[in-house]
């Protein structure tokens, strides 16, 4: 399949809403190949919606809705003919808080290609290997592949489902906040990991952070989100979030366009 | 702190007071104006609120204490009427039984009849036995045992037709019961009845072991003097053979002997196989049924307002009394479905007891599911599964241990429940086995209500050993939904 042009993905107008709440309004980004891409913003303004929508998880929650077109290799997702069980294995996603399955370390990253139909015991632990190596924790679990998942550190556990998402080999990884449950050592371990992913393995990454510093640190780009606010009637108000500003990550935090950027960067809100 | 004397005073609750005595409290002030409590009366105060926590605590461990006395008057007066001294007489002894057989049947005078055990002996030496002793009887064992035509054409029809399925000499086909002899009688029960059941017979018709009088183990702990006269009274009198012996009603012989009209020599066989056998089915048929409902409403289902009234009423439909399933599976199973479950079978009470059960298990199975955390289905969806594959995989080996706690609550449930197969049609009286689904049959709760409501001490005890061996039923079951739990717990975490 021919790629389109240098992008990944991307979102035209895209709006989330929940019931009939407007969660996000109409976001337009272009994700770059093989590089991450970082959203940042302070809380509720709607950039995990905005992660989420990019491979169908919403789909997950019944009232929640898309409008707009998310291109992905010259379709949109949201088309008619698109099973959103091929867009998550060709786009996976890591969660915020590492959620290894209840079983052995081996069955955690063969869940996915057994999922594709993978039955031969020698393919899987190649899979299982490669995958394990590719995340930086094969050293550490290869004596005892057979122990639970949930027997591992934070930081191994996080890993071990970085592992889990690239035994299906997906294009693109989505991240939602990786890092913000573990310790600065193994936050660390995992930006290193990020950068190899795509450097070296060829991986796309979109991570959310609420994390400034792990943005500059790890992202090519940053997406800045932020709230609007209307008053309704009854005094009640109405939030929704709004892409504000999307450049090369030095530029945005050295010299951000938007005044919004620049107070929420210089710690002013958030 | 001394708070000794404030024990009696009156508190009344006025925060106008605290002013006066409380000076720290006027320096900070966080609750916006409204005075605290000074410390005096908080105190006293505290006195009171420290006692009020102990009245209560007094009254938990006081409904502890009454569950208790009340279990252990239960476990008494079971215990008590399962054990005790019985006072028994035999029409004719065993060992003149087993000499008999030692003398005229194997021509052997030197062994001691003593040494021999009335089980051990073979089918055909068990028919000469009843030959012996019941001659004019033979006739009826057969028709009761290996007769397939009904009573009343029993001495009529050919015996080709009347013991079809059983051995007999083929010279004698065309002919009538009554044309044959006593060794002819003999020589086809010792052929056709298996040698325990043999036994069984021998011990009823032969020996006839009567139970004279029984005591609870209470009397017979406090009062042996009392029950030794009541034994030499009855051997002066009209029972010279009366013996007297303590019996524990729980026994190898109770659990493997059918039910017989006689206490002495009556079991639960029947009823414990026919209640492995019911819940064999019951579980078979209401766990993929139940864990399937569950499924649907939890992982399926859209949340609108048509699938909370079906869950709604599911709930419901577990606090509905349990004869009420009985009456429906008595027109459903029993009589509407009668060409599929041949009427009052096992079948038709396994599917009443699985309907029974239906609900405990959906709904428990349902919070079993609903108790897997999201991140679980996430992480799978994230990787490309269906959702079949995420429930298969992932939501139901995670829920595994909840829906077998669930399926063991609802197995519990049935195994004691008398009232639906009652209304069944279950017998009240059965010697033989069942021997799959389309049986006739009984279970061991049927059998204990059927013993307890006959009016003599002897079906009590009875009833008693059987209760004992439904509870030791029960708490096995629980042992192993407690153990089954465990390890799939231990499967899933570290």
């Amino acid at each position: 399949m021919t790629q389109n042009g240098a992008y990944a993905i991307e979102l035209k107008d895209v709006s989330v809403y929940y019931g009939d709440n407007l969660a996000v309004d109409k976001v337009n980004l272009k994700i770059q190949n093989q590089k991450i891409t970082a959203f940042i913003g302070p809380s509720g303004c709607g950039k995990s919606t905005v992660l989420r929508a990019l491979n169908r998880m919403n789909d997950l929650i019944s009232s929640a809705r898309v409008e707009g077109e998310v291109i992905f290799r010259e379709q949109n997702l949201y088309g008619p003919n698109i099973d959103p069980v091929e867009v998550r294995r060709r786009i996976g996603m890591v969660f915020q808080k590492p959620n290894p399955f209840p079983k052995s370390i081996f069955d955690n990253v063969a869940y996915g290609p057994r999922l594709l139909g993978i039955r031969n015991r020698h393919d899987l632990s190649d899979i299982v290997e490669s995958s394990l190596k590719g995340a930086y924790l094969w050293d550490e679990v290869r004596q005892d592949l057979k122990k639970s998942g949930l027997a591992l550190s934070g930081g191994q556990q996080q890993r071990l489902c970085i592992a889990r998402t690239i035994a299906v080999e997906p294009e693109i990884i989505l991240m939602d906040e990786p890092a913000s449950a573990l310790d600065p050592i193994s936050t660390q371990a995992i930006e290193e990991l990020m950068k190899d992913l795509v450097q070296n393995q060829k991986f796309t990454i979109i991570i959310v952070t609420h994390n400034m510093q792990q943005a500059q640190r790890v992202s090519d780009y940053t997406a800045f989100y932020s709230i609007r606010k209307a008053e309704e009637t009854e005094g009640k108000e109405r939030r929704w979030g709004v892409l504000v500003e999307f450049e090369p990550t030095r530029q945005l935090f050295e010299s951000p366009k938007s005044e919004e950027t620049e107070r929420y960067i210089g710690g002013e809100f958030g | 702190m001394n708070t000794d004397n404030t024990q009696n005073t009156p508190n009344p609750e006025n925060p106008e007071q605290a002013e006066d005595g409380a000076p720290r409290v006027e320096n900070v002030n966080p609750t916006g104006g409204v005075a605290l409590p000074d410390l005096e009366s908080f105190r006293k105060r505290l006195v009171n609120r420290q006692r009020r926590g102990s009245i209560w605590a007094r009254f938990m461990s006081l409904s502890l204490v009454v569950a208790i006395v009340a279990l252990l008057a239960l476990a008494y007066n079971i215990v008590d009427a399962a054990f005790g001294y019985v006072l028994t007489e035999n029409v004719i002894e065993p060992t003149e039984v087993v000499e008999f057989v030692l003398t005229d049947v194997r021509n052997d005078t030197t062994t001691d009849p003593a040494t021999v055990d009335l089980a051990t002996l073979g089918a055909s030496e068990l028919a000469a036995v009843l030959r012996e002793y019941q001659e004019p009887r033979l006739r009826v064992y057969i028709r009761d045992f290996l007769s397939v035509v009904p009573d009343d054409e029993f001495t009529q029809a050919p015996i080709r037709e009347s013991l079809a399925g059983s051995s007999f000499r083929g010279q004698f086909a065309d002919l009538t019961i009554n044309d044959l002899d006593a060794a002819e009688w003999t020589l086809i029960l010792g052929n056709n009845i298996p040698q325990d059941r043999l036994v069984g017979l021998v011990r009823t018709e032969v020996i006839g072991e009567r139970i004279l009088e029984t005591w609870s183990l209470t009397e017979s702990v406090t009062g042996f003097a009392e029950i030794d006269e009541a034994r030499v009274a009855a051997v002066e009198g009209q029972n010279p053979n009366a013996r007297l012996e303590f019996r524990s009603w729980l026994n190898i012989n109770f659990l493997i002997s059918p039910m017989s009209t006689n206490p002495a020599i009556a079991g639960i066989r029947t009823a414990l196989l026919g209640t492995l056998w019911v819940m064999i089915i019951t579980v078979g048929f209401s766990f993929p049924l139940g864990v399937g409902a569950a499924l649907y409403l939890q992982e399926y289902a859209d949340d609108n307002w048509l699938t909370r009234v079906i869950s709604t009423n599911i709930r419901n439909l577990a606090g509905v009394p349990s004869i009420i399933y009985g009456l429906l599976g008595l027109s459903v199973f029993v009589i509407a479905l009668e060409g599929i479950t041949t009427g009052r079978s096992i079948l038709s009470a396994s599917l009443t007891l699985g309907l029974l059960i239906l609900p405990v298990m959906i709904v428990n199975s349902q919070e079993a599911l609903r108790a897997v955390p999201p991140s679980v289905r996430e992480g799978s969806y994230g990787l490309g599964a269906t959702r079949w594959q995420t429930i298969w995989r992932s939501v139901l080996p995670a829920a595994m241990p909840g829906i077998l706690t669930g399926t063991i609550l609802g197995m519990s449930r049935a195994i004691g429940e008398t009232a639906p197969l009652l209304a069944l049609g279950a017998s009240t009286f059965l010697v033989v086995d069942p021997s799959g689904p389309f049986s006739r049959f009984t279970v061991l709760p049927i059998q204990i209500y059927q013993w307890t409501s006959r009016p003599s001490d002897q079906w009590r005890s009875l009833a008693s050993a059987a209760i004992i061996v439904l509870i030791i039923l029960l708490l096995s079951l629980n042992a192993a939904a407690i153990y089954m739990r465990q390890r799939f717990r231990r499967k899933l975490q570290p």
